[in-house]
């Protein structure tokens, strides 16, 4: 699914150079639910973005499903990201002037899926996501947790093979960060790939793999120490 | 691919959310438009009401005047002294041709007119019959009883709308006998008003037969001669002949200046389209200005929404899909802004019709059609830049912003 060989990332600040990522090797299987946790700083949100194709590697190889993404023109990477990939985001960053309904079919309305579709599908990823009553309300009268149901629910209205979360809980209350992290588990069950950065230990210790980054390099993954690890889960 | 009526749909809620910026540049755009609109308005106003002005002149009209007009050599527009007088004689002569239809010599002069105590100074011309024809002039009352042969004084006028009132009042005219100079003349008709035509004011004209407008003046030479050409194809002809007669019957002098009204016509006509023309590039400046205003105002716009951008490309949007959000809502703003302008323009076209109704102002179509062009482009040149710096944001800087 996702193949990273010896990627790094190098940031160019005035004429010093920051390696955000150093040499990274990662492989994440179909259907995996993997967290990426370390301290501040160390290329968590960097790996993600390289993985999500809003970034690119200064150097190493990035394979999605089995294609070499370097290679890809700006309209197929924006293709493969709107169709592919789905995102969410610490600041949940939904369009003020719109409403949840509106937000939500973002993505479809980009890739140009005819109207009746689109209403249909909204309804439904709405209702999955219990906030059927909040359709026509703008992100401004929700609160913090529906907005990031509704970032959620706008992640996956393409039905995506891979999604990426950065700090998805790292703005929220106990309560609603529960309520998200439920509602992004239940997708997993359904086969989507989850990749989590988190701080929040208890998130990161429910996922099935658990990767560990420091300064830029993976320090410790647990697919890799653990036996009995198998790319669907257990 | 985003469907049309989506990007249409998108950007008017875009529009929608930053009202004030906006409706600034709807402003812009619309007085820039206006101002082409109704400045070329005005300026195609003046070339017509020029034309109306010499159309009154009569048709097919040719002017002849004594004196040569002097293209080279000395003061511009200098007419020699040395030429001959025009004589009624001269004028009459030029019926022989089968280009000229019908001749008028004229006499002009001015003289204290008085009837029953009431007296005041006024325009006397002298002419044949044949001058209300040629000069389009009709009688509201009466008529012109002069004799045909213009070398015989008769003591009958024609007198003006205003002089009737003035001197008569209430009092019937027609029948009446007037004294111009020290002479006596009985008043045959009265000139109608709207007759008003360029160089006189009829309202205020005395009209009596050349020959006794002559003897008044103590002068047997006359001010102009009015010539009708048989028709618009053979005015040239006509005026080789008056030419060619003048210089047989004044020794081979070419020393009359003959003016068509073509010609005039055709200079003025020139001139105001020019003027039209220059007010209406000054107005698209101020529609070049609205411009730079509108890449202000979309380079505040992508800095505003730049987290949103980051986003659009988030859920794949790529550059070139950024680059017509930003360029269509550029276009969309500055089309909007260009209707209100025209309807606007209208408006203002409207207060001056009110203000002056004899003025005739309508927009040129082609100023028009120019105006709405400009705006358009104007936004989408101006709307570049922006559109183009929101596309090559980088998504993850974008997003990082909040
Ligand atoms: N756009 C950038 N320009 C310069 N340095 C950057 C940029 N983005 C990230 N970095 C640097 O790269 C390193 C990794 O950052 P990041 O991936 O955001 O870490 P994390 O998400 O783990 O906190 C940090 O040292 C950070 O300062
Ligand atoms: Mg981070």
């Amino acid at each position: 699914m996702i193949r990273l060989d010896s990627v790094s990332r190098v940031f160019q600040v005035g004429d010093q150079e920051v390696p955000a990522l150093d040499s990274v090797n990662l492989a994440v299987g179909r259907g995996e639910y993997v967290s990426i946790m370390g301290p501040s700083g160390s290329g968590k949100s960097t790996l993600l973005n390289i993985i999500g194709l809003l970034d690119r590697p200064s150097s190493g190889r990035y394979f999605l499903e089995d294609r070499d993404i370097t290679a890809l023109t700006d309209e197929e990477e924006a293709e493969t990201r709107r169709n592919r990939i789905g995102f969410v985001f610490q600041f949940f960053h939904l369009v003020p002037r719109m409403t949840a309904a509106q937000n939500v079919e973002l993505p479809m309305m980009l890739g140009g899926v005819p109207p009746k579709i689109r209403a249909e599908r909204v309804a439904a990823a709405l209702d999955a996501m219990g906030l059927s009553d909040r359709a026509d309300h703008r992100p401004g009268q929700l609160s913090g947790g529906q907005r990031q149901r509704v970032a959620i629910a706008r992640a996956t209205i393409m039905q995506p093979a891979v999604l990426l979360a950065d700090e998805p809980t790292g703005n929220l209350d106990r309560a609603s960060g529960a309520e998200v992290v439920h509602v992004i588990e239940r997708l997993v069950d359904r086969g989507i790939t989850l990749v989590v950065v988190t701080h929040d230990p208890e998130l990161g210790g429910r996922a099935r793999r658990r990767i560990r980054m420091v300064d830029g390099r993976v320090v410790e993954d647990s697919a890799s120490n653990t036996a009995s690890y198998s790319p669907t889960g257990p | 691919m985003m469907r049309i009526t989506d990007i249409f749909r998108f950007v008017r809620n875009a529009a929608g959310g930053y009202r004030v910026r906006t409706a600034l540049m709807l402003l812009a755009m619309a007085i820039g438009v206006a101002s082409v609109v109704i400045l070329t308005s005005l300026g195609e106003g003046a070339r017509v009401y020029v034309n109306n002005e010499f159309a009154s002149l009569g048709t097919n009209l040719l002017i002849v005047l004594p004196g040569r007009n002097e293209t080279s050599g000395g003061p511009p527009m200098m007419v020699t002294g040395t030429s001959r007088d025009i004589t009624t004689g001269d004028a009459m002569a030029l019926l022989r041709h089968s280009s000229v239809r019908r001749v008028a010599p004229l006499t002009v002069g001015v003289a204290p007119v008085s009837w029953g105590g009431r007296t005041r100074e006024c325009t006397i011309g002298g002419s044949t019959p044949d001058m209300l024809s040629i000069r389009n002039w009709k009688l509201a009352q009466g008529g012109f009883p002069a004799p045909d042969d213009p070398d015989r004084a008769s003591p009958v006028a024609v007198i003006g709308a205003k002089i009737r009132r003035e001197l008569f009042g209430s009092h019937s005219a027609v029948g009446e006998w007037l004294k111009i100079g020290d002479r006596r003349f009985r008043v045959t008709g009265i000139l109608a008003s709207e007759g008003r035509s360029m160089g006189f004011d009829v309202e205020e004209l005395v009209l009596v037969p050349v020959a006794s407008a002559q003897a008044l003046f103590n002068t047997p030479s006359l001010f102009r001669v009015m010539v009708e050409a048989k028709s618009r194809d053979v005015i040239e002809r006509a005026r080789a002949d008056v030419v060619s007669t003048f210089k047989l019957r004044h020794q081979g002098e070419e020393d009359v200046t003959v003016i068509t009204q073509d010609a005039v016509l055709a200079t003025f006509d020139k001139i105001l389209r020019a003027l039209t023309f220059t007010v209406g590039g000054i107005a698209a400046i101020s529609l070049g200005v609205a411009g730079i205003l509108i890449m202000n105002v979309m380079l505040v716009a992508v800095s505003q929404r730049t987290s949103e951008i980051g986003l659009l490309k988030a859920l794949g949007a790529s550059r070139r899909r950024i680059l017509a959000l930003f360029l269509t809502e550029a276009a969309m703003l500055s089309c909007v802004g260009g209707l209100l302008g025209l309807m606007l323009g209208y408006a203002g076209n409207q207060a001056v019709i009110w203000l002056y109704p004899a003025f005739p102002v309508t927009a040129p179509w082609w100023a028009v059609a120019a105006a709405l062009g400009i705006a358009l482009s104007a936004g989408l040149i101006f709307g570049a830049m922006p559109a183009w710096r929101a596309a090559k944001l980088d998504p993850v800087m974008a997003l990082a912003r909040r």
